[in-house]
């Protein structure tokens, strides 16, 4: 049965004493899908990924991976995943061909699929060259590799990628972003990162969680509905005043960046480029730029976690350390 | 699944240099002490009457050496045993087992069986020795396979409770010293029914008993069960421990 719901969180929560880690968290995950995971340090990412891995064990709520109930038959469910924790598990006096075939027997790849199973793991991370090499004497970029060929090894429906491009170079990072995509096609993908632009320009869809609650939920494609551009960015050779700019039809506000350049508000339904351009030509401001202002996601996770932690600073007795649940 | 568990960790132990130490060290200490009885042995037959002697070779020289062995194992066992979990859970690639489809049981198991990989080995080099003996004079066959039997039993209860104690924390040290707290506790407790009333149900828990009366040829059920109760015990309790493992407040 082809279920296109692969992971399926329903209302689980932890706590670690009287500390609540997740509270009351839901969400889905479908086929082909990449998710990105957000929040701040403390905020309950590790938990949640652990949960969703089975290595923690949530004390409320229900886990589904591929239809299967991963706390009533967790064997079965975790064959259908592929996890990255946020230390990669390496062994280090192993060589990366030993470490891959060890990972696809535990995953259950038959005997005879090993050979094209490490093949292929080892060709997408890049890790081809250096099968016979110790892994402890890799550098940490080329551990990380390792460490994500492990979770793919038995192209599992799920992959679950906690920070995966922490410690890459440029290059690498780029490659990495790249087959997390590819990897997006026929698997669903969790992400957790730190950094927002990877999220942006990896992820379908993000959700940022927040002193263990999610706080926010969206597909990227919609981020640009539900934050319309509300600001222009405008450079001039001989710059007007902010007032002159100001008293321009439509214009609501303007904020001055630097002597030559502008950010112009407005009301999303009414653009003033036009009103711009004719005024610039008008009076002879020389305008060199005008470009709409997308809001990126990391002014909307900054706004949410802000005004958010704003809100409970009085309800919470302070973050729950993260560090000591790894 | 269990094999494949068993194999990496007896290629991990046999990477690491501690496991080549720990076969020479123990290899060259018993060499002494076996030549030194031989040769003692060799000595004290010159001098007594055959009619009087009432213990052969086979008691003197090989079950004294494998009463010493016994003893040394509660050193080495929980040098062996110290990392099996420990050490998993410190480098962070016991999530790499925990998410992946294995249960507790199959890791419990096969690290179990691993480890008694290693000491079959160091059994088996240390096992040459009274079989030299063979070569030279008549030696009882049966003590010699009982001190066999009961060193193995010893091994394993031993490495099981080590590997119960590895699962307790994320430090190598700590598992190794309460392992050898365990080990020395349950060796001494015979001293018990020699100085306390009432008390003397305690010598039945000491290991050094069971295997002492192995060790003379004496195979009774009772020891062998004495032996597998511990091994079953500290097995499950090690199971259960990592899958609390998943539960932990």
């Amino acid at each position: 049965m082809q279920n296109d719901t692969l992971v399926e969180v329903k209302n689980v929560s932890r706590w670690y004493g009287s500390n609540c880690a997740v509270n009351n968290i839901s969400f889905q995950v479908k086929r082909g899908e990449v998710l990105g995971f957000l929040g701040p340090n403390g905020a309950g990412k590790s938990t949640t990924m652990n949960m969703v891995t089975g290595n923690l064990a949530p004390m409320a709520g229900e886990i589904f991976v591929n239809g299967i109930d991963l706390l009533e038959q967790p064997q079965d469910a975790k064959a259908h995943i592929g996890f990255l924790p946020e230390q990669p598990p390496l062994y280090k006096a192993f060589t990366v061909d030993e470490y891959l075939r060890f990972c696809a027997r535990i995953n259950r790849v038959t005997k005879t699929a090993i050979a094209s199973a490490m093949d292929t793991a080892k060709q997408r991370c890049g890790l081809t060259q250096i099968g016979k090499r110790l892994i402890g004497n890799l550098s940490k970029g080329y551990q990380q590799r390792v460490a994500i060929a492990q979770a793919i090894i038995h192209s599992p429906n799920v992959v679950i990628l906690d920070e995966p491009t922490v410690g890459l170079d440029p290059i690498q990072i780029n490659e990495i972003r790249q087959l997390i995509r590819e990897l997006g096609d026929e698997h669903s993908v969790i992400l957790s990162s730190h950094i927002l632009p990877e999220i942006q320009t990896t992820c379908d869809r993000v959700q940022i969680i927040n002193q263990g609650e999610l706080v926010y939920h969206s597909s990227l494609k919609n981020l640009e509905q539900t934050h319309p551009v509300d600001c222009l960015l405008a450079s001039f050779k001989k710059p007007p005043t902010a007032k002159e700019l100001e008293e321009l039809h439509q214009v609501e506000s303007v904020e001055l960046v630097d002597n030559h350049q502008f950010k112009i508000f407005f009301d999303p339904d009414d653009s003033p480029a036009e009103t711009i351009v004719q005024a610039s030509v008008a009076n002879h401001w020389s305008l060199t730029e005008l470009t709409p202002q997308q809001k990126t996601l990391e002014q909307i996770f900054v706004d949410i976690i802000s005004s958010d932690s704003a809100s409970k600073q009085f309800e919470s007795s302070g973050p729950y350390d993260e560090d000591r649940a790894a | 699944m269990i094999f494949t568990i068993a194999a990496k960790e007896l290629r991990a132990l046999f990477l690491s240099p501690l496991a080549w130490a720990i076969l020479c060290a123990v290899q060259i200490v018993v060499a002494f002490i076996f030549l030194q009885d031989l040769s003692n042995y060799i000595d004290q037959q010159a001098n007594i009457n055959p009619e009087t002697l009432t213990e052969g070779a086979s008691l003197t020289v090989i079950a004294k050496m494998y009463a010493t062995v016994g003893f040394m194992m509660i050193l080495v066992v929980p040098l062996m045993t110290m990392r099996m979990i420990a050490d998993e859970r410190r480098q962070n690639t016991l999530a790499l087992l925990l998410s992946s489809p294995i249960t507790s049981r199959d890791i419990v198991l096969g690290k179990f069986a691993g480890v008694m990989g290693f000491f079959t080995v160091m059994h088996l080099l240390l096992t040459l020795m009274p079989l030299s003996l063979f070569m030279g004079g008549w030696i009882d066959s049966g003590i010699v396979s009982a001190n066999i039997l009961a060193l193995f039993l010893l091994l394993c209860s031993f490495s099981a409770i080590g590997l119960y104690f590895s699962t307790l924390t994320s430090e190598p040290a700590v598992a190794a010293a309460t392992t050898l707290g365990t080990l020395l506790l349950l060796w001494i407790l015979n001293i018990v029914i020699s100085t306390a009333d009432g008390f003397s149900w305690l010598g039945y828990l000491s290991a050094q008993n069971h295997y002492g009366v192995l060790l003379q040829g004496v195979f009774s059920s009772m020891d062998i069960i004495y032996f597998l109760i511990l091994i079953f015990l500290f097995l499950i309790l090690a199971i259960r421990r990592l899958n609390y493992e998943r539960i932990q407040l």
